[in-house]
């Protein structure tokens, strides 16, 4: 996850500004609403794919965009933002002479879209003089005309405004009414409208939709100065406005008395243990460092999969590609070629762009491939990579994986990380029945702090909530933990896996790669695991 | 969409202030045309230009505001876009701590535009890259960098007659080399005011040197450690903590410069006596634009003198509930040090960690400003004076304001921008008493 944008979100948290939108231009709530007309863009397509033939390309793909998004900020009792944002334009990638070249326009008329056209494969014509390797493009079936759209029950852009500000003052009223000195909540929600053309004759319309619902709750004792929050248990998600209807199937008791949530969110609920819970932090005693089992909640284990086994395992990154800014990875190709044991036998980790509800869920990727799910890590042995069309014939394949993706009609797609998750286990197992057998654990629910080195190596994480375990009982929340890792001994340190029934999706919103920096979201899905003897250190300093 | 002048911005403003039916009007106009190239295994990989103009539109109608942007400036649009921001603020609640538009301004010009960083041209990057690529291609280590550059301008106006109009330009390099096999790296980074201060030759080399000679890392304990920290490596640590210098969170009991029992530390002793940080738009070598997103004047500012807490931002909320005045956001931070260079604070130490980097740090404590990241692309152990041999890298936990109170002696400030920093900083390096690392990373 980038800094940059929890530092720009906390900037507008903290200012209550209206400031510009890091999205785009701002709109008027009813245009969240309107679509564009496949048949005007399948004819502007058209037209770019000829001038990009004509000008010598021999392969031509065009992103038509419309990309909206809102976001309602509050905290305590007020409104501190209401921003509706679009960016519509298209961008149009060519191979010419074996060299990528690329350019964007913001101007949707035959003209702009030909001379764009043109532009980038002037661009590629240029490129190619310093190119030693032509492009090699993997094959992508030829799909036609087809679309694909979220599974969503309810477009939460159809939703006023008003609701949901409603929705979000009544959350804050609720953790202040159960103790909270202060809340923070907000409200994304992103639709992309995506068309996609191609010289290997598909025409994809998709319009994919995603929600997070973020909370901090904050109890602070002026006594002693202490300050402590915790924040929410939800999951962005590819999900409409139903995922905030709170069903009770979708929550799970965990045995530490905290409750976590499915498929669906009751952000009230959580508010009000959030406002518990941050103020028995305050009260709660502080870790004693050493070696711990520890017990991961997925509304944990999603970022520590993200950061230990999504990232190194981007191809573009074992390669070298992101060697200046995000790094290199431990996972180099040999490691590959002898199946290097990543993890213990129990974990089975898989990538997957189709799973219903997880942000990376599209039906064709970025340049055009239909997506799938396919195996990383099997029985703890590496076996795969994810890949794009340039890239397919490194690993050997005859097709990419479909990970391509660009967080603008005006940014140029490249890789990026599927939904990576952890396979639940195949033995009938719950988080009540893993924690009986722990002798010297830490249970560890919701993701904190993060970070970790340029291979993808050494890593540490917090969490929000930290309960210990003592001879196969919880006995009461710790605090100031957080643990560190050397990623293969971590996923090597891996003893049990829940069963499928406590499978849960987590995700980031906001990840960053590349330069420029690009956005994408994702998911990471698993059941609650156990991990032996992990070195947990006290976060608890002194400032005098 | 060129670059527009002080005229041309302030005619589109001045229509917008016309157009506006609300009680009062502010409105932004910025603009950018930016160029970038990007190079990894020896090779270009992507480049491309940006050109982006942006009018944002804020109306108010009693407490209630809208907020509307669009990218065209035809007359058409401008009334479109004010428009819509006139209906979002009727559909907003009112929001309690609304504040009016800032009355007429007068803003002293910095100078922030530089014409030699304006004039780069695509041609002038490709060279960039080649001369970044040439010499590590020589001797068989792999080159990965970014070179982006860009000229903007910012206009600002409102319906109580406020104007500033400014042009600025950017330039930022960073250059990553390894060795073929992977054991060695090496970091070179660039934030320049003047496109001709940049000398890419010479700056490779400090790259090419740093991945030769860490390529036989040895293995040391974690723990507590004299370190030389270079400038980069403290931005990433100063910066981070100087987000957080913010009146409202302090006096609200949640940050730390909160007060046991209430309030905020503004004017204790948090630091060692060397400290002095201050923020100055005119500055000549780091300039930053003379106003800030609010339209606030910035001024030159002691934000830590002698170690004293200096500064706390007021935002105008803020500053009217407590009867304080309103300040604006910091454009840059200056740190202040000594004469001597990083290789002069080496030659001074008698055992200790010289630090080139640090990397992917994040907040695990906002209590104590307790952070965690990593040291990269050149550790290296000193003994009497000289570097012995190259070091693993290490993770380290440390609050930035722990670290300021162990200083053993600052050397000379040079500019730094920080991957992940949007603010120029001029920092020290500086040796630093019993900072701690935490466990050893094998990430080379």
């Amino acid at each position: 996850m980038q800094r940059r944008d929890f530092l720009a979100l906390s900037g507008l948290a903290t200012s209550g500004l209206l400031v510009p939108s890091f999205f785009g231009r701002a709109i008027a709530a009813e245009e969240l609403l309107t679509v564009l007309d496949p048949a005007i863009k399948k004819r502007l397509a058209d037209d770019a794919l000829s001038a990009a033939r004509d000008a010598g390309a021999t392969y031509c793909d065009v992103r038509i965009g419309r990309y909206l998004s809102q976001a309602v900020m509050t905290r305590e009792d007020k409104v501190q933002n209401v921003m509706n944002s679009e960016s519509t334009g298209a961008g149009i990638r060519v191979i010419v002479n074996g060299a990528w070249g690329f350019a964007a326009t913001s101007d949707l008329s035959p003209k702009g879209v030909v001379a764009a056209a043109k532009q980038a494969a002037a661009i590629a014509r240029a490129n190619s003089k310093y190119q030693s390797t032509p492009v090699q493009l993997a094959k992508a079936p030829a799909f036609g005309e087809v679309s694909w759209k979220t599974p969503i029950r309810k477009n939460a852009m159809a939703v006023p405004i008003k609701e949901k500000v409603e929705l979000l003052l009544g959350v804050n009223a609720a953790a202040l009414e159960a103790g909270a000195s202060f809340v923070n909540s907000t409200l994304f929600v992103v639709n992309e409208q995506k068309y996609f053309a191609s010289t290997d004759g598909s025409w994809i319309d998709q319009d994919v939709h995603r929600i997070w619902a973020p909370m901090s709750v904050t109890a602070i004792d002026k006594s002693t100065g202490k300050f402590r929050s915790r924040d929410g248990l939800s999951a962005p998600m590819g999900l409409g406005w139903e995922y905030l209807d709170g069903n009770s199937a979708d929550k799970t008791e965990l045995p530490v008395g905290s409750t976590v949530y499915g498929m669906s969110y009751d952000m009230r609920e959580d508010a009000i243990a959030a406002a518990r819970q941050a103020q028995d932090k305050l009260k709660a005693p502080s870790v004693k460092p050493g070696k711990y089992d520890l017990v991961l909640d997925p509304s944990h284990t999603w970022l520590t999969i993200h950061e230990s086994v999504g990232h190194p395992l981007e191809l573009d990154r074992v390669l070298g590609y992101e060697a200046n800014f995000a790094g290199t990875s431990f996972a180099t190709l040999d490691k590959r070629k002898e199946h290097f044991q990543y993890g213990s036998d129990k974990v089975h980790i898989f990538a997957d762009k189709t799973q219903p509800g997880s942000l990376g869920a599209v039906g064709y990727d970025d340049e055009g491939v239909k997506c799938k799910r396919w195996d990383l890590i099997r029985e703890g042995k590496l076996v795969d990579y994810q890949t794009i069309r340039d890239q397919a014939h490194i690993l050997g394949k005859s097709e990419s994986d479909g990970c391509c993706y660009a967080d603008s009609w005006s940014s140029v797609q490249f890789q990026r990380m599927a939904n990576v998750s952890l396979a639940p286990g195949k033995d009938k197992l719950g988080p009540a029945e893993i924690v009986k057998n722990v002798e010297n654990g830490i249970y560890i629910v919701g993701a904190g702090s993060f970070s970790i080195d340029q291979q993808r190596y050494n890593a540490q994480f917090g969490g929000q909530l930290f309960f210990e375990i003592k001879d196969g009982k919880v006995t009461g929340p710790v605090e100031d933990v957080a643990y560190q890792i050397r990623t293969p001994e971590f996923w090597n340190a891996c003893v049990a896996v829940a069963d499928e029934s406590d499978y849960r999706l987590g995700g980031s919103f906001f990840d960053g790669k590349g330069q420029p920096s690009q956005s994408s979201a994702v998911s990471h899905g698993s059941s609650t695991a156990r991990f032996n003897g992990i070195n947990v250190i006290n976060t608890a300093r002194a400032l005098g | 969409m060129s670059i527009l002048d002080e005229e041309q911005t302030r005619a589109i403003l001045g229509k917008v202030i016309q157009l506006s039916k609300a009680d009062e009007c502010s409105a932004m106009l910025n603009g950018e045309t930016s160029g970038n190239i990007r190079f990894a295994l020896n090779s270009v990989s992507t480049s491309g230009s940006i050109d982006n103009a942006e009018l944002i539109v804020m109306v108010a109608f009693g407490k209630r505001t809208g907020m509307a942007s669009i990218n065209q400036f035809d007359d058409a649009s401008l009334e479109r876009v004010v428009r819509h921001a006139e209906e979002l603020a009727r559909l907003a609640p009112e929001n309690p701590e609304f504040m009016p538009a800032i009355d007429k301004q007068e803003y002293k010009a910095s100078a922030t535009f530089s014409e030699s960083t304006a004039a780069i041209t695509p041609e002038y990057r490709a060279e960039v890259a080649a001369k970044s690529i040439a010499p590590c291609k020589e001797k068989n280590l792999v080159a990965a960098g970014f070179l982006e550059d860009g000229k903007s301008f910012s206009a600002i106006a409102n319906s109580k007659g406020n104007f500033g109009y400014q042009k600025a330009t950017s330039f930022n390099y960073t250059c990553t080399v390894r060795t073929e096999d992977g054991r060695g790296s090496g970091w070179v980074g660039r934030s320049l005011k003047e496109a001709t201060d940049f000398k890419v030759e010479d700056e490779i080399q400090v790259a090419i040197r740093k991945a030769t000679e860490s390529a036989e890392a040895r293995a040391l304990e974690p723990g507590k450690y004299t370190v030389v920290l270079e400038p980069a490596a403290v931005a990433g640590l100063v910066g981070f903590m100087m987000f957080f210098f913010d009146a409202r969170s302090a006096d609200e009991g949640r940050s730390f410069l909160s007060k046991k029992g209430g309030g905020n530390r503004l004017g204790e002793q948090l630091f060692d006596k060397q400290v002095n940080i201050i923020t100055d738009p005119w500055d000549a070598g780091t300039p930053a634009l003379p106003w800030d997103m609010m339209g606030l004047p910035r001024q030159r500012q002691d934000l830590v003198k002698d170690g004293k807490v200096a500064f706390l931002n007021y935002s105008r909320y803020w500053a009217e509930k407590q009867g304080k005045q309103a300040t604006a956001m910091p454009g840059n931070i200056l740190m202040a040090g000594g004469s001597k260079s990083t290789a002069e604070l080496v030659k001074g130490t008698k055992k200790g960690l010289l630090v080139t980097r640090t990397w992917y740090i994040r907040m695990v404590d906002p209590q104590t400003v307790l952070l965690t990241g990593l040291t990269r692309d050149g550790t290296f152990y000193i003994e009497n004076g000289e570097i012995k041999y190259p070091v693993k890298n290490f993770r380290f936990n440390e609050s930035p304001v722990i670290m300021l109170n162990n200083i053993d002696e600052l050397g000379k400030p040079v500019r730094v921008q920080g991957d992940e920093s949007p603010i120029a900083m001029v920092l020290p390096p500086m040796r630093l008493r019993d900072f701690t690392f935490t466990s050893l990373s094998d990430a080379v």
